[in-house]
């Protein structure tokens, strides 16, 4: 609609030529068209400053993220401490299920099933776990899709204790896990599940395992990443060797050591 | 008055509907009470990146239409009056009448025209601004093209994350989630302004503004406009 002015460069130069080649009667109305399209064409390119900045500011923020995120996660979590428990972004956990919602189950209609090669089965209630040696720990998480909760506290019962309790075999080196979400398995051979940083959890902060973090009752097994710390835990079975879990069948590492697994470089927990 | 072309409205439309279908996704995937209501996190996430695939595009189009790239060279400028528009809306009690930086020739030519702004109170305190888009819209087109580059970019390499290293993956995922809360901020303004003027958006709805409207609220382009209708029935005439 202005391409009458769009050869201008300068707004004394196409007055001019737009001037003779106009009638007489646009004479006045040419300079007020013309003056805005001059307006348009010249002043300070804020819009390129800005897509360029964010643009920069966006790179950097790719290139140093892993430090900015950990400094700005300590800034949100000393200034709004809880916010990093709502907004992911700032430090808090971030919720997957390979299900569609999440299981629900109350802790009165728990059961956790220690079956296979053992010599006792046990099923398990939630008050049964209780009445078992409780332990505590408190321990990072670590997502093999890069983000990490610091300083977690945990408690519940070790798997050592339970296998001891359900006489396991001696000669069965693989637990195969299940949750009662339907679909999500796991695996871990006895020698990892005996390790003391590995916990059959019913506590994260202090509270109750809500039921988004796998509660009532989850697996954590702090030195691997998130994926081997099953959540809605239903049943652990004692086998003869490993079975790879759900995200092991698709391409993940079984042996899930943090740092030391799965192509990533992540300090151990 | 034609303020915005079918293609430039069509490129808005698609835009629109695909950054509400990002956003709504994203709370879906990141927010665990709502990702609990919605569930079929595989199925989300696949709506989630296939439309963030497709995010640029509307813009990349919108680049073959001449009208757009016009509005967009516009939009991408600041003259004097942009900032003193900021300062104004900024200011706790508006000034009565629109001032001018009397500098340079867009500034002298900023003066000769202050005659067309409404003189009562009321009518000025609405800050009109002196091209075809105020500064905030400015600011805001300028901002959407950042965030739309930014966050295809970041999703790229998340989505691509077996490509890049842990670290450059950490960085995407944190420029991401960050300039996320920016734009859901932004958007709400967005709509929030438009929600307040019907006209605003009715132009953008059929591509159509009134005269009055355009005259109240960007009286310069409306009278840039006026003059080259005219213009083009004087010459039809002639």
């Amino acid at each position: 609609m202005f391409g009458l002015c769009k050869d201008s460069t300068s707004p004394s130069s196409h007055l001019s030529s737009d001037l003779s080649s106009r009638p007489p009667v646009s004479l006045a109305k040419c300079q007020n068209l013309c003056s805005y399209q001059g307006v348009n064409s010249h002043g300070t390119p804020v819009g390129r400053r800005v897509i360029l900045g964010m643009v920069g500011l966006g790179a950097l923020g790719v290139v140093f993220g892993r430090q900015l995120n950990t400094a700005v996660t300590d800034t949100v979590n000393a200034t709004l401490p809880g916010l990093g428990q709502i907004i992911p972004a700032a430090g808090g956990f971030r919720i997957y299920t390979v299900t569609n919602g999440y299981p629900e189950m109350s802790t009165a209609d728990y059961r956790l099933r220690i079956d296979g090669a053992v010599s006792r089965p046990l099923n398990l209630t939630f008050a049964d776990l209780n009445d078992l040696p409780q332990t505590s720990m408190t321990k990072d998480f670590q997502c093999v899709t890069g983000w990490r909760v610091d300083d977690v506290p945990w408690s519940g019962v070790l798997p050592s204790d339970l296998l001891e309790v359900a006489g396991a075999s001696p000669g069965a080196s693989a637990l195969s896990i299940t949750s009662f979400d339907g679909a999500y398995t796991e695996s871990l051979t006895r020698e990892q599940a005996v390790r003391p940083d590995v916990l059959v959890a019913t506590s994260m902060y202090g509270k109750p395992i809500t039921r988004e973090h796998g509660g009532p009752v989850r697996l954590y097994v702090a030195p691997m990443y998130g994926y081997k710390s099953l959540k809605w835990l239903s049943e652990i079975t004692v086998i003869d060797h490993v079975i790879p879990g759900y995200w092991e069948q698709r391409g993940y590492d079984i042996d899930a050591w943090i740092g030391e697994s799965n192509g990533r470089s992540d300090e151990p927990v | 008055m034609i303020r915005f072309t079918l293609a430039e409205r069509i490129a808005h439309r698609t835009l629109a509907v695909l950054m509400i279908v990002l956003i709504l996704t994203a709370a879906a995937l990141y927010i665990p009470d709502i990702s609990a209501l919605v569930g079929n996190r595989p199925l989300v996430k696949n709506i989630h990146s296939y439309s963030g695939f497709l995010l640029p595009l509307p813009l990349l189009f919108a680049l073959f239409s001449p009208a757009f790239r016009r509005d967009a060279s516009e939009a991408g400028r600041f003259h004097p009056h942009d900032w003193a528009w900021l300062r104004r809306r900024n200011s706790p009690s508006p000034s009565l009448s629109p001032t001018f930086p009397a500098t340079g020739k867009v500034g002298a030519e900023a003066d000769k025209s202050t005659s067309v702004y409404p003189s009562h109170p009321v009518e000025s305190a609405l800050a009109p601004a002196f091209g075809k888009f105020n500064a905030g819209q400015k600011l805001n087109a300028a901002f959407t093209v950042g965030a739309v580059t930014l966050m295809f970019a970041t999703g790229m390499i998340m989505f691509f994350s077996s490509l890049v290293n842990d670290n450059t993956r950490t960085g995407a995922t944190f420029v991401h989630d960050w300039l996320t809360l920016a734009i859901v901020a932004v958007v709400i303004g967005h709509i929030y302004k438009a929600y307040n003027d019907s006209e605003a958006r009715s132009g953008m709805r059929t591509g159509t503004v009134s005269y009055r409207w355009a005259k109240r609220h960007h009286p310069q382009w409306e009278q840039a406009y006026s003059n080259h209708e005219l213009g083009k029935s004087d010459t039809n005439r002639a």
